[in-house]
Order: structure tokens, then C-alpha cells, then sequence
């Protein structure tokens, strides 16, 4: 750990991205454009300027409406995307849930889900073989376990990807709004779990659009708007600012 | 050189992935079909009958021992195909999973590469049933057949690494490049022998067609059961590294800005 316990530091980030009309994938396109000198980008700033730290420990919320950058800033920690200007810097585990079950694929069963899941996060096969029957334990799908995932509810993968995803402790969890989609007793499951992360020490950054849930869960806030921070720090306070606006 | 040692290690950390990934290729590859891993050997040997007879029948070449000519060419020649389109459209193909989970993204077209060299190693059992009924001399001479193999996977995973990270930018690279393959097919002597080209031909495919060089060092340990000349070993080693060494350095320098347009 380096000073201070920070874990994550963003300085200054700015996220680019070229606006989608002015995506220019052809060859034709391109030697038109570059002709024309229209090559120009037509820039949107995702984030702009944001400044967080995150010290170990610590529980942080995201909130804000849709569009204001919530997820780029976790895409961000998580090193999928790289910042225009700035920098980001990262110490420990992250175990990202930023949909449950990306790297699924609907024709091989769970079984070999969990394997190929597993090592996407960098786990090792023998590792996975090891926790293999934790993880189907806790998403419940004995029954179901050589069938392949197409034909599993959204909410049947969603458990399986969160066993997967939490079943070593991270020293980092990010959570982009997944839980929704489980039913009621596997929600409250996900958040015993959650909790009992946080009380043993993991970071935890939350995106919720449920407040409820981040008032529980966080102790601090952190309020995007348009991509700028609105204002950061104790959760009830930025909670209340921001359900009263 | 840090960052570098950092990337290998990334790949060493990764390797179950790949495993994970070139499994899941070969198992959906035949799943639901009655025959499963036997059509691996049973459709290049078909492909082979029809070649066979199109071209012992129809049109004629004067070649010694035409089957296992053939085959050699047209299995070397369609891992090369299989691999560089795999690999064309391994990042645009993989994108909704590469805006999700940070994965180092050439993992993805390294598989891609991997698991048509596993195709062609189920291929290599085709070849070996036509050995076997053409009555080629078996030799010691086929134990070097590997180093081949190796010089293409390379030369491969170079182009591959290329044309995967170009794709991104250019969705009209695959429509080039599957013309500029047919065209390759045709410059290579798969079905053809090479004395029937001008000259001047020649002289061009043995410049610029490293297939030309793969091709004829497998017939050489094969059909002539002797070792390819040193020339041409040079020249296949060198041209698969330079290509590698191209392709990772493009895929490198562009791989950052993948995200913004996948």
C-alpha cells in the first residue's frame, strides 16, 4: 500500500470520445474527409477534469442522471478505457461487475462458462476447478449445470456471474448497477455478500440509481453531472443534495 | 524493455485464457453435428477428392505424386486463410465484451491464430490418410515438418495481429483482404507446379510470396525427403518475424484507441 492507503487515484481525467456521426470506419470516408480536411473530431468529453481519491476501505456511491458519466469513470478504474488527459492510478485486486457475465457464451453450458469466465478474470483453470462447487453453490444451479447458458433466465446468468465475480475477495469491487435484474432473496444475498466484503477490508465503488441501497451500502458519495463532480464526500450529505435538487 | 517484460508476463498470467478460449473454438466448432471431430479430418479430405479430381480429370498437370502434392499446398495454404480472417475479426467480433472486462486484446486474435492451428493439426491427419494411399515414402525427413508449421503460425500471427488491429479503424479491410487472398491463392503454386510460370514469374512469387517458401519446404521434407535449402529456411524464418514484429507493433501503438471505435 503506498501512503495514505489510496488505492485509486484519478487526477484530472478526461475521457474523449469522437461522436458516433463522425465515426468514420471506411476507407472511402476517410480519403473524403481527409481531402475535404473535415477529419476533424468532433469531440464529446465524457468526463471532464474529475478529481477522486479512494482510500482502502472505504464504500464510495456514484449517482447521477443518465448520461453523466457513471459508468465511463468505472470503465475508466478498471484500465478498459485509457484517459485523454490526466491519469489513473490503481493498487490491488479489481474484480469488475460491470454486467454480470461479459465473456458468456450462450452455447457452452455453465460448466465450461465458469472455466472461460474465470480465466477472462485472470484466474488460473486449477483455481477455478477448486472453487468450482462455492460458486454454483451460491448461484444455486445445480440443477441446470450442463445445459447451455442461451437457455438460462437473464436472472439465472446474472447469479452466475456475480458467484463468479466475488468469489475471491477483491481488494477493489466495482458494481455498475447489476444486481437489478436477480430476484428479491438473490439481491438481498448479493448484499450480504457485498457487506460482508466491505466489513473485511475491500473497497467498494457502487453505481445505483437506487438511493435507498447507497445510503446503506456507502459511506461516501460521489455525484457526476454532464461529466464534472458536483460534489463529493459524506454519503448523506450528497445524497440529500442531490435527491433535493 | 520493463514494459515489455510486463506484457509477457500479462501473457504468461493469461495463458489459461487463451487455453479457454481455443477450446471453446474446437468444441462449438462441431458441437451438434452427428459426426462431431471426425469431420476435422473428414472435410479437408473431402475438399481433396474434389480437388483431385477437378484437377487429375479436367484440367492436367504433369506432377509427381498429384494427391499429396495438392493436399500439402491446400492445407498449409487454408490455415493461412482461416487464421488471418479469424484474426481480422477477432477484436470487432469480441468488442462488446472488450468495452466490459479488461482483457489485454491481443489474447483475443492470439486464440483466434491458436485454434486454427489446431484445425490444421486435425488437417494433418487427413494428410497423413493420403500419404498412406498415394504411397508416399514415409521418412524421417517428416519429423521437420513441425519447424514449417511453426514458421507459418508465426507469419501468421503477424498478419493476423495487423489486420485485426486495421479492421478497427477500417471495416473495408475485410472485404480487401478476401479478394487479395483469392488472388494470393492463384500466385501461390498450390495446384499448379511452379515450371509452368514465366520466368519472370516465377522469380516474383519466390520475392514476395512467403506461402511459395512455406509450401515448397513442407513438399521438400515430404516428397523429396530432404532438407529444404538453407536459403529459403532463412528467408521464411526472417520474413515470419519481420511480419510479427510489425504486427505487434501496430497492434500496440493503436490498441489503446480500439475502444472508441468498436
Amino acid at each position: 500500500m503506498n501512503e495514505n492507503n489510496i488505492v485509486i487515484d484519478v487526477k484530472d481525467a478526461t475521457v474523449r470520445f469522437n461522436m458516433a456521426s463522425q465515426k468514420i470506419n471506411n476507407l472511402k470516408e476517410y480519403i473524403i474527409k481527409l481531402a475535404r480536411k473535415e477529419l476533424m473530431f468532433q469531440e464529446f468529453l465524457a468526463l471532464q477534469d474529475v478529481n477522486f481519491q479512494v482510500k482502502a476501505g472505504e464504500s464510495w456511491g456514484i449517482v447521477g442522471t443518465n448520461g453523466s458519466g457513471k459508468s465511463t469513470l468505472l470503465k475508466l478504474i478498471c484500465g478498459i478505457l485509457r484517459p485523454y488527459k490526466g491519469s489513473v492510478s490503481v493498487s490491488g485486486s479489481i474484480a469488475p461487475l460491470i454486467e454480470l457475465g461479459a465473456g458468456f457464451d450462450g452455447e457452452l453450458t455453465a460448466r465450461e462458462n465458469v472455466l472461460l469466465n474465470g480465466t477472462l478474470m485472470g484466474y488460473s483453470e486449477e483455481f477455478m476447478r477448486n472453487n468450482f462447487e462455492e460458486i454454483i453453490e451460491f448461484a444455486e444451479l445445480w440443477d441446470f449445470l450442463d445445459m447451455p447458458l442461451k437457455n438460462y433466465s437473464s436472472g439465472m446468468a446474472a447469479r452466475l456471474g456475480f458467484a463468479v465475480a466475488t468469489m475471491v475477495q477483491p481488494d477493489i469491487l466495482i458494481c455498475d448497477e447489476v444486481l437489478s435484474v436477480g430476484d428479491y432473496k438473490f439481491q438481498e444475498k448479493c448484499e450480504t455478500r457485498m457487506k460482508h466484503m466491505l466489513d473485511s477490508g475491500t473497497t467498494l465503488l457502487y453505481v445505483s440509481h437506487t438511493i435507498k441501497s447507497v445510503r446503506t451500502l456507502c459511506s461516501h458519495v460521489l455525484w457526476l453531472e454532464k461529466g464534472h463532480v458536483m460534489m463529493k464526500g459524506d454519503a448523506e450529505k450528497v445524497c440529500d443534495a442531490y435527491m433535493s435538487q | 524493455m520493463n514494459k515489455m517484460s510486463a506484457r509477457l508476463q500479462g501473457l504468461y498470467k493469461y495463458r489459461a485464457l487463451v487455453k479457454q478460449l481455443v477450446l471453446k473454438d474446437i468444441k462449438l466448432k462441431y458441437r451438434r453435428s452427428f459426426l462431431g471431430y471426425v469431420w476435422s479430418v473428414l472435410n479437408p479430405l473431402m475438399v481433396m477428392v474434389v480437388m483431385y479430381l477437378v484437377f487429375s480429370h479436367m484440367f492436367r498437370f504433369e506432377v509427381q505424386n498429384y494427391p499429396a502434392y495438392l493436399i500439402i499446398g491446400q492445407t498449409l495454404f487454408t490455415f493461412m486463410t482461416e487464421a488471418t480472417n479469424q484474426a481480422l475479426f477477432s477484436i470487432t467480433g469480441n468488442g462488446p465484451l472488450l468495452k466490459k472486462v479488461y482483457v489485454p486484446k491481443y489474447i483475443f486474435t492470439l486464440s483466434k491464430v491458436t485454434s486454427s492451428l489446431v484445425n490444421l493439426l486435425f488437417s494433418l491427419g487427413a494428410m497423413v490418410i493420403v500419404f498412406i494411399i498415394s504411397k508416399v515414402q514415409f521418412s524421417f525427413y517428416m519429423l521437420l515438418v513441425p519447424v514449417v508449421l511453426v514458421e507459418v503460425y508465426i507469419f501468421c500471427l503477424g498478419l493476423g495481429l495487423f489486420l485485426a488491429q486495421i479492421t478497427v479503424f477500417f471495416r473495408d479491410i475485410q472485404y480487401i483482404y478476401s479478394v487479395l487472398t483469392t488472388a494470393w491463392m492463384y500466385l501461390t503454386p498450390l495446384f499448379y507446379p511452379m515450371e509452368q510460370l514465366p520466368e519472370a514469374m516465377q522469380q516474383a512469387i519466390m520475392t514476395f510470396n512467403p506461402m511459395y517458401h512455406y509450401v515448397t519446404q513442407f513438399r521438400t521434407l515430404v516428397l523429396e525427403q530432404s532438407i529444404p535449402d538453407i536459403g529459403t529456411l532463412v528467408y521464411g524464418f526472417v520474413l515470419a518475424f519481420v511480419f510479427l514484429l510489425l504486427g505487434t507493433c501496430s497492434f500496440l501503438k493503436n490498441q489503446d484507441k480500439f475502444i472508441l471505435y468498436i
